[in-house]
């Protein structure tokens, strides 16, 4: 069934829409992420303008972050004076990445921009995954525990100035670092448009040393109020929202990740980051190889307005 | 607008004497469309828009040996700037790197004749009636050439339009239902852009243009698209809002369905 999308001036299979957002959103659901950096790829891919898929995909987080951050919250899962700083971080770094968005996108520069940050993020994150995993698998062979962290041992930059104290995470950190981090996802987040859930959970796991426990709930809090800025943002400064399109992607998403949530409860967790490292990866690369080879159609046409 | 349509009908009145010179008693062309409205509804995949034509003759009409043959050319809204870029090698990726703007070049392009272009006329007549895709380019009016530069990007415009069907020239895509009654039908893909079409038609006898008739139609959003694209662009705060209100309320559907604790 072809369906026609009002802001992207195109016309679309509605199943075919559907099925991707299922097959996304239950990969997200399994790995506990987003999605939004496998979708927004996908959609450029379809032949949606890259400016309208960035825009419309960040509905589709908005969605997901609501459930798994309600969810988080009825379960207690969730420091919410942790996420309330990240979020403050968030929202200017996604402010400022709206703005970036805007800029670059009329240099005629929005495509190398985009696919030159999935290059270095995923790269750089997967291969970490990917490293921090395999180091993993190794140690359990030769049967050997991991060190853990000594009461008082801390890395320098929790030792920066206006250090608070999380209580729910074990934290007592400075803000600096945090509001960094926070900062660096929501500019990423607005302009690749992905949740970043992928990097601030590792980086709340491994850097801060939050409890696994309330991790997910403490990110999808703050991914859910940086995406909703998101969100409006490129609504009014862009214009390139499309409501169709983020409706079909929400009913796709949230029954796929459902079905992915139940499938990840299966996975064993070591094999499970495995898999996850392989996926950010493969993106990364995917996207380093459209950048080396030859594009066989070297020109390209962009209405620039007035 | 108004200017812009007083520019575009100046080459016609001047095509319109040079027309003239066939004399009393020529032929007098009668087109009509069908349909002056083509509507893009929620599951618009393109459309056709049918062009009639008749020619008519009366008492003192000379009688043509070779009978007539028709062109119609249809021409979309215009964009104001489009800009061309092209991928080069920097190093080892590809980037955009050079590029070319072209002004006032219509968004689509249809040129339909009821024989192939080259036998249709010669080609001097072909080049002063801007007949082909490759004529989108020259200025409606007067001089200001453009760069010769340009060339590769205005040939790269043109393949991309007609890869995407919105520059296109069918041979025969005009048919004669009698020696002086024709019909066409001008294809429109779903992506064409919303606006104003102009359609031209034009008839020949021995590859001299006889006569010629101008009509229009329109495409344009209706119903729930329609409103969809005015309320993103006039009112994107409250677009905005709902949008992200969408978003949640079916978040929240989702841990109410599928609660699992």
């Amino acid at each position: 069934m072809q369906l026609y999308l009002p802001i992207a001036e195109m016309s679309v299979n509605v199943f075919v829409l559907l099925g991707l957002g299922a097959a996304v959103g239950f990969v997200s659901g399994m790995f506990g992420i987003g999605g939004g950096f496998l979708m927004t790829p996908l959609l450029i891919f379809l032949g949606i303008p890259p400016a309208v898929a960035v825009a419309t995909q960040t509905a589709q987080i908005v969605a997901s972050s609501t459930t798994s951050a309600l969810s988080a919250l009825r379960r207690n899962a969730l420091d919410v004076k942790l996420a309330t700083l990240l979020t403050t971080g968030a929202l200017v770094g996604t402010g400022l990445g709206v703005w970036f968005f805007a800029a670059v996108r009329r240099a005629g520069q929005l495509d190398l921009v985009i696919v030159l940050s999935y290059v270095t993020l995923f790269t750089v994150v997967g291969g970490l995954m990917l490293r921090e995993s395999l180091k993993e698998f190794w140690s359990q062979r030769k049967g050997k525990a991991r060190p853990r962290r000594r009461a008082g041992e801390h890395p320098a930059y929790l030792g920066l100035p206006l250090r608070m104290r999380f209580h729910r995470s074990h934290l007592y950190a400075s803000a600096i670092p945090l509001l960094s981090i926070s900062f660096f996802v929501g500019f990423a987040g607005a302009v690749l448009g992905i949740g970043g859930g992928f990097i601030m959970v590792p980086v709340l796991l491994y850097v801060f040393r939050v409890p696994t426990s309330i991790v997910v709930g403490t990110s999808q809090f703050q991914i859910l109020w940086a995406t909703m800025a998101a969100l409006f943002l490129h609504a009014v400064a862009n214009q390139a929202v499309d409501a169709v399109l983020a409706l079909i992607l929400i009913l796709g998403g949230v029954f796929g990740a459902q079905f992915g949530a139940r499938a990840g409860q299966y996975l064993r967790a070591d094999l499970f980051r495995f898999l996850l490292a392989l996926l950010i990866l493969g993106v990364g690369v995917r996207f380093a190889v459209e950048l080396v080879v030859r594009p066989t159609e070297p020109f390209s046409i962009a209405a620039t307005g007035g | 607008m108004r200017a812009l349509l007083r520019l575009f009908l100046t080459p016609l009145t001047a095509a319109g004497l040079l027309l003239g010179a066939a004399g009393a008693g020529a032929e007098t062309l009668l087109t009509s469309l069908s349909s002056h409205q083509v509507l893009i509804t929620s599951n618009f995949t393109g459309s056709q828009v049918v062009v009639f034509g008749a020619v008519q003759r009366d008492d003192q009409t000379i009688a043509r040996a070779s009978g007539y043959d028709a062109a119609i050319i249809v021409r979309g809204p215009r964009q104001q700037v489009l800009t061309v870029r092209e991928k080069e090698r920097l190093g080892p990726i590809w980037i955009n790197r050079s590029q070319a703007k072209f002004a006032d070049v219509p968004s689509y392009y249809a040129l339909l004749t009821s024989r192939p272009l080259s036998e249709l006329t010669a080609e001097i007549m072909r080049g002063r009636l801007r007949l082909g895709a490759d004529m989108v380019f020259e200025p409606e009016t007067g001089a200001e050439p453009a760069p010769a530069g340009d060339a590769r990007f205005r040939e790269a415009l043109v393949r991309l339009r007609a890869r995407d069907g919105l520059y296109l020239q069918i041979d025969r895509g005009v048919t004669f239902i009698n020696p002086t009654i024709f019909r066409a039908a001008i294809p429109l893909p779903a992506e064409a852009p919303t606006g104003n079409y102009e359609v031209e038609v034009i008839l020949f006898t021995d590859g001299v243009p006889i006569a010629r008739d101008r009509t229009n139609f329109e495409l344009v959003k209706t119903g729930f698209e329609e409103q969809i694209a005015r309320w993103a662009e006039t009112n994107s705060l409250a677009y905005g809002a709902a949008t992200a209100f969408m978003a949640l309320f079916f978040g929240w559907l989702a841990t109410v369905v599928f609660r699992r604790d």
